[in-house]
């Protein structure tokens, strides 16, 4: 048999179901029939109360203990739910006003609260919210009731939790030795159990319907987390084939995290730095996760675009921080703005252009509103203090542009230093080459910054005459053309010929067919989207050598 | 009774880790302490208030203390926003 959901952490897992069984509400939450003591009830209440809020302070330090953040988090907001003044008065209300028993009160104040939480259709986040505090509510009337809940503590090896619904407060215990994945029939690719299951490398399949009830205790169970799939009982072929999926994927798993903690060196021993392109400040984390050397190339134009005004200095300088500080000491190569009128920004009020390509776009827009240029540049320096910014000027073509970039920098500097705000000493400045003309005149253009960075895509359309947008002419959007890559070359070349490093941070740059040819010209970094990152360390560490095998890397 | 309506900055807005945080800075003051957004308020004892508020990240918020220690109180919850909660 063949179940499907929705596959929450990837892997395959073969092992034993273990159905766990959702405990029905202790409580009522209606009226009782007959006399209660309330001054009895209360009393009864804030002892449950003080027996749960130990064990919950218990499980926190425990989570803390494994390592496990996140669900201690989890777990410590179940003590301010339980704790809560709100819940707490209006179970007390119930049990005096309403005569009802202590579990049955403690259930109805919980649900009035879930449900407010229930009803946030818009905002996934705090609807979840009404899952812990109807976990923190079961909490209670099970010791008010004496209901005891299975225990996932102590499980056999291979273990495959199967459930309706698992809470943070079933998993506090949870046996990480011997439990192997998740099979759930609610929850979502955020759900808490897809999160544990990340966070402690468990396979996990959630929201697969009616599952649970389908599945015996002991059933052989084979679990796929990466397509969303369970299959119960399986038969010997399908059993085989699937150990084979196990294999490969542990080992391409182990390998590429391997390979992430190892510095990029190609065989003949030269490192190569791997950055990641990033246009939103979320982003930075999968840079992060594949083991990104740098940041080579952090647009900024989300900021300016789907907006009525221009953003400010605070905002921009949040967000820089954020990247900064997320990277650590690692660069974090930032473009200025470039845009330019192909771009709707009603704020700015651009004029159409007859050619929008070759019009005042990037720098060339910046220093026509220096305001919105110097906004940035203050928002830059001012967060440079938190980690190591590069700061990189687009559609440069003259030396004069780079000499009035760093003058508008050094004003900006000024300026913040009179008022007193801090900024990095060193802060390196580069330029992107992308303008054919800069190509040709970068042994020039060289002695003014620190780095440079070959933008591919606009290098090859200006090159070429060709818009890469336009069907009719895309065959001629050739990065490969031999023109492309004698001003690749050329800027490689005068880059070292003046100390310099040289990047890419076009699609070029994580090509696998151009790799080797980069390697050769000698490019130092190598600037992409983070998913890429693995796969092309795995290129240029070893695929430029044939006889490597993976795994076998000689670092 | 002393108010101040302020932005606020970190990334997810006011969720679970800032609630709880608010809660505890709150707890040290006898001045009872409102966060009012938009047309709800909450007293800053009770975390699922505070979280039913749905403060997100430039949202407008307006702090109201009164009590005898109302101006530390509210300089001190000021402070915690502004500092993000220690988050982005």
């Amino acid at each position: 048999m063949t179940l499907t959901g929705i596959p929450a952490s990837p892997g395959i897992a073969i092992g034993t179901a273990f159905l766990f069984y959702d405990e029905t509400e202790a409580g009522t939450g209606n009226k009782t029939i007959g006399s209660i003591d309330p001054y009895a009830e209360i009393n009864k209440l804030e002892e449950a109360m003080r027996t749960v809020e130990r064990e919950l302070t218990g499980f926190v330090e425990k989570s803390k203990n494994v390592g496990d953040a996140a669900q201690a988090d989890i777990l410590n907001s179940h003590i301010y739910i339980l704790r809560d003044p709100e819940i707490v008065s209006e179970a007390k209300r119930f049990i005096t006003e309403e005569k009802m028993r202590a579990e049955d009160a403690y259930t109805a104040a919980i649900r009035e609260t879930a449900e407010i939480f229930a009803g946030m259709d818009d905002d996934p986040y705090l609807q979840e919210r009404a899952k812990d505090i109807e976990d923190v509510g079961n909490r209670v009337t099970r010791k008010l009731t004496g209901v005891q809940t299975q225990d996932l503590s102590n499980l056999p090896p291979n273990t495959i939790v199967v459930a309706r619904e698992l809470k943070p407060s079933d998993t506090a215990t949870l046996d990480r030795n011997h439990v192997i994945g998740f099979a759930t029939d609610t929850g979502g690719a955020t759900s808490h159990t897809a999160i544990l299951a990340k966070a402690a490398g468990l396979v996990a399949v959630v929201g697969a319907g009616d599952m649970s009830p389908q599945i015996k205790n002991g059933e052989m169970l084979i679990l796929d987390g990466t397509y969303g799939i369970i299959i119960v009982n399986p038969d010997s072929a399908t059993l085989g084939s699937y150990k084979e999926k196990q294999t490969a994927h542990l080992d391409r798993t182990e390998y590429l995290k391997k390979l992430a903690q190892l510095p990029c060196v190609t065989s003949s021993g030269k490192r190569i730095i791997l950055a990641a392109n990033i246009g939103s400040e979320q982003e930075v984390e999968e840079a992060a996760k594949n083991g990104a050397d740098a940041i080579g190339l952090f647009r900024t134009e989300f900021l300016y675009l789907d907006r009525d005004s221009a953003p400010d200095e605070e905002e921009q300088f949040l967000i820089y921080k954020f990247v900064l500080e997320r990277m650590g000491n690692k660069p974090v190569i930032v473009r200025t703005l470039d845009i330019g009128g192909d771009k709707e920004i009603p704020y700015l009020g651009l004029p159409r252009e007859e050619n929008p390509f070759l019009g005042a776009r990037a720098l060339r827009l910046c220093f026509m509103y220096p305001e919105i240029f110097r906004t940035q540049i203050r928002a830059l320096l001012r967060a440079s203090v938190f980690g190591t910014l590069e700061i990189m000027f687009p559609m440069v073509q003259s030396v004069e542009e780079i000499e009035e970039a760093k003058k508008f920098l050094g004003d900006c500097k000024h300026e913040l230093a009179a008022e007193g705000k801090g900024f990095a000493k060193e802060i390196r400045v580069g330029i992107m080459i992308e303008i054919p003309a800069a190509a040709i005149i970068s042994d020039e253009l060289a002695r003014h910054c620190d780095f440079f960075s070959i933008g591919t895509n606009d290098l090859t359309q200006y090159t070429l005459a060709a818009d890469r947008g336009n069907k009719a002419v895309a065959k001629l959007y050739n990065p490969f053309h031999p023109a492309v890559l004698k001003l690749i070359k050329t800027t490689i070349d005068s880059a070292h010929k003046h100390g310099i490093p040289c990047g890419m941070c076009g699609e070029f740059a994580g090509n696998p067919e151009a790799i080797p040819l980069l390697l050769e010209y000698g490019l130092d970094e190598f600037s992409m989207s983070a998913a890429l990152i693995p796969a092309t360390k795995d290129i240029i560490m070893n695929g430029e050598c044939q006889k490597k095998e993976p795994g076998n890397s000689s670092v | 009774m002393i108010s101040q309506t302020l932005k606020v900055h970190n990334k997810i807005g006011i969720h679970s880790r800032p609630a709880a945080l608010l809660v505890d800075a709150s707890k040290r003051y006898a001045s009872v302490i409102t966060i009012t957004h938009g047309e709800r308020s909450a007293t800053t004892d009770s975390l699922t208030r505070i979280l039913a508020l749905r403060v997100k990240m430039n949202s407008e918020i307006t702090i109201q203390a009164e009590g005898n220690d109302e101006n530390e109180a509210i300089e001190t919850i000021v402070n915690l926003i502004n500092s993000g909660f220690g988050e982005d």
